[in-house]
């Protein structure tokens, strides 16, 4: 056999090994989506989002799980947001790369391993109990951040690392401060890809369940949270609910399924408002 | 020729410059004369690029580093403790290596320096960008889209546009890293001729691998190896009849 057409077929082979990859992990996932889409689909209705369950929870919507998810979401970024860009922004374009920061660097990878199971015992620990915020949104919002904070710091890190050096060497050159350069001709062309980063850590918070079992989600409310210090329903931990600790469990399945639906669509939803907002940041630059 | 055009601008006093252990430049020690031409030769690695870097301060980036001796700007010491460095890098402008164009519009790249710098009128502002891209003698060509993304020039127009951002802070020095080493030969040409005309206005320190350049466009020049002054004096006599053997031998190829 020649040589070239060894290479081809060895080429074509390891082609086709590729696209089997991708297919299975593609069919997988349509799956997946087509399952929960298949048995949940009947349960969505008008009523099912806006409505508060009723009769023990095997009748009504799940109203008050989405906007729990929602406000919690909403501390959550409120924490990890601003404190990941600024610890990106310190550890990538002030601090001095030594020892100590790869170690820093090194222990904000590990801490996006910690099983956020974890992170919920230390938020009942620390949120809870010494800072006595109580079982409510506000502690489980804060465990949440601190578990997507290694994310967001990780993500935007990267993201100032795709920035070229001589553009904050061109401002320099021209005497611009420091910050100046950094706020004026680094992180606007970061911003597009910390966001994203950013989003994608808070749709996976947002879909945690772990975190806020001890920290301020309830099994059932008869009302909404008034205020932070309330307890609240959310999402992840109604479906748990619904699927494994109902007293009627094959008769709510269907709304179990119904849940994960909107979950799904919410966290989808989430990141894609993340792949968005990049390419319309990153066409505005062009 | 009237004195003041004698003077020296820009000096650097017995300088000697370490990454970490390494020494990158030896007691170096050069003076640049106002609205003339300094060209710094020699071969890859003999410290030029490092040198350059000194006169704005730009080598104080890089962490572990150390200077020795002193540059003095008008007499003064530049790493004095009542010098700004902001306003150091103003006064001494910096062309680099590769074309480094700022994602914006061809407008914008030259507005930056001007509003870092604090300038918030916008007729001043505007005034200012033409007269830079004037300066640059890229007015001509982009004129008429001015708001087009400044990737869209061309690789020399890119680094005239550089050179316009620089001009636009109205430094008094402007340095030159290699800036004809990522382009064309034609583009090289006019960057040339932009030096020959901007030392009227601007003391120029200029970093080539090129010799025939640093002999076209100089007049002055500075032959280093491993970090060490090996000559210094008028283009002229440095090309015809250099003192040292070391610089004979590497102006005439005999290595390089």
């Amino acid at each position: 056999m020649k040589i070239s057409t060894r290479k081809g077929i060895l080429q074509a082979v390891g082609f086709l090994a590729l696209r089997a990859a991708m297919g299975l992990v593609l069919a997988v996932l349509v799956l997946f989506l087509y399952d929960i889409g298949r048995k949940g689909g009947g349960a969505i209705s008008w009523e099912f989002v806006s409505q508060a369950p009723r009769k023990g929870m095997t009748e009504g919507g799940i109203f008050p799980a989405i906007f729990g998810t929602f406000l919690v979401t909403v501390i959550t970024a409120a924490l990890a947001v601003p404190l990941g860009m600024a610890a990106a922004i310190y550890l990538h374009e002030y601090a001095r790369q030594s020892r100590l920061t790869r170690l820093i660097r090194l222990s904000i990878r590990n801490l996006s391993g910690v099983p956020s199971i974890v992170y919920g015992l230390f938020g009942v620990i620390l949120f809870v109990n010494v800072m006595r915020f109580g079982t409510s949104v506000l502690s489980a919002g804060l465990t949440l951040g601190l578990m997507t904070l290694p994310w967001t710091i990780t993500a935007s890190e990267e993201a100032l690392k795709t920035i070229p050096n001589s553009y904050r060497e061109g401002a320099m050159a021209l005497g611009a401060t420091k910050w100046q350069t950094i706020r004026t001709n680094v992180l606007p062309y970061a911003v597009p890809g910390m966001l994203t980063g950013t989003v994608l850590g808070l749709a996976r918070a947002a879909g945690e369940t772990a975190p806020i079992l001890f920290t301020g989600a309830a099994f059932y409310l008869p009302f909404l949270p008034k205020s932070l210090s309330d307890q609240f329903m959310a999402l992840p931990y109604h479906l748990y609910i619904m699927a494994t600790q109902h007293h009627a469990i094959q008769q709510v399945r269907p709304l179990a399924y119904g849940t994960a639906l909107v979950l799904i669509v919410l966290v989808l939803g989430l990141n894609m408002t993340a792949v968005i907002l990049r390419y319309r940041l990153r066409r505005k630059q062009r | 020729m009237s004195p003041a055009e004698n003077a020296i601008k820009i000096k650097t006093e017995g300088i000697s410059f370490y990454y970490g252990p390494n020494r990158a430049l030896r007691n170096v020690s050069i003076g640049c004369l106002e609205r003339k031409v300094t060209a710094l030769i020699g071969p890859s690695g003999c410290g030029k690029s490092t040198f350059i870097r000194t006169l704005n301060r730009m080598s104080d980036v890089v962490p572990g580093s150390r200077l020795e001796g002193r540059i003095l700007l008008d007499g003064r010491d530049i790493h004095a403790a009542d010098v700004d460095v902001v306003e150091l890098r103003r006064r001494v402008g910096m062309v680099f290596q590769k074309p480094n164009p700022f994602p914006k519009s061809i407008y914008d790249n030259i507005a930056y320096g001007l509003r870092i710098n604090g300038m918030r009128n916008k007729r001043a502002v505007e005034a200012l960008v033409e007269k830079s891209l004037r300066g640059a003698a890229l007015w001509d060509e982009v004129k008429d889209r001015l708001d087009d993304n400044a990737f869209t020039l061309s690789g020399g127009q890119q680094q005239r546009l550089c050179i316009a951002r620089a001009l636009a802070v109205e430094p008094e020095v402007i340095l030159f890293d290699e800036p004809c080493s990522a382009i064309d030969p034609i583009a090289t040409a006019k960057i040339e001729d932009l030096i020959e005309r901007l030392k009227k206005d601007y003391t120029v320190v200029i970093v080539t691998h090129n010799m025939q350049q640093a002999a076209r466009v100089s007049d002055f020049t500075a032959f280093m190896m491993l970090g060490e002054l090996i000559e210094f004096g008028p283009t002229d006599r440095i090309f015809t009849a250099p003192a040292q053997k070391l610089t004979e031998d590497y102006i005439t190829g005999r290595f390089g």
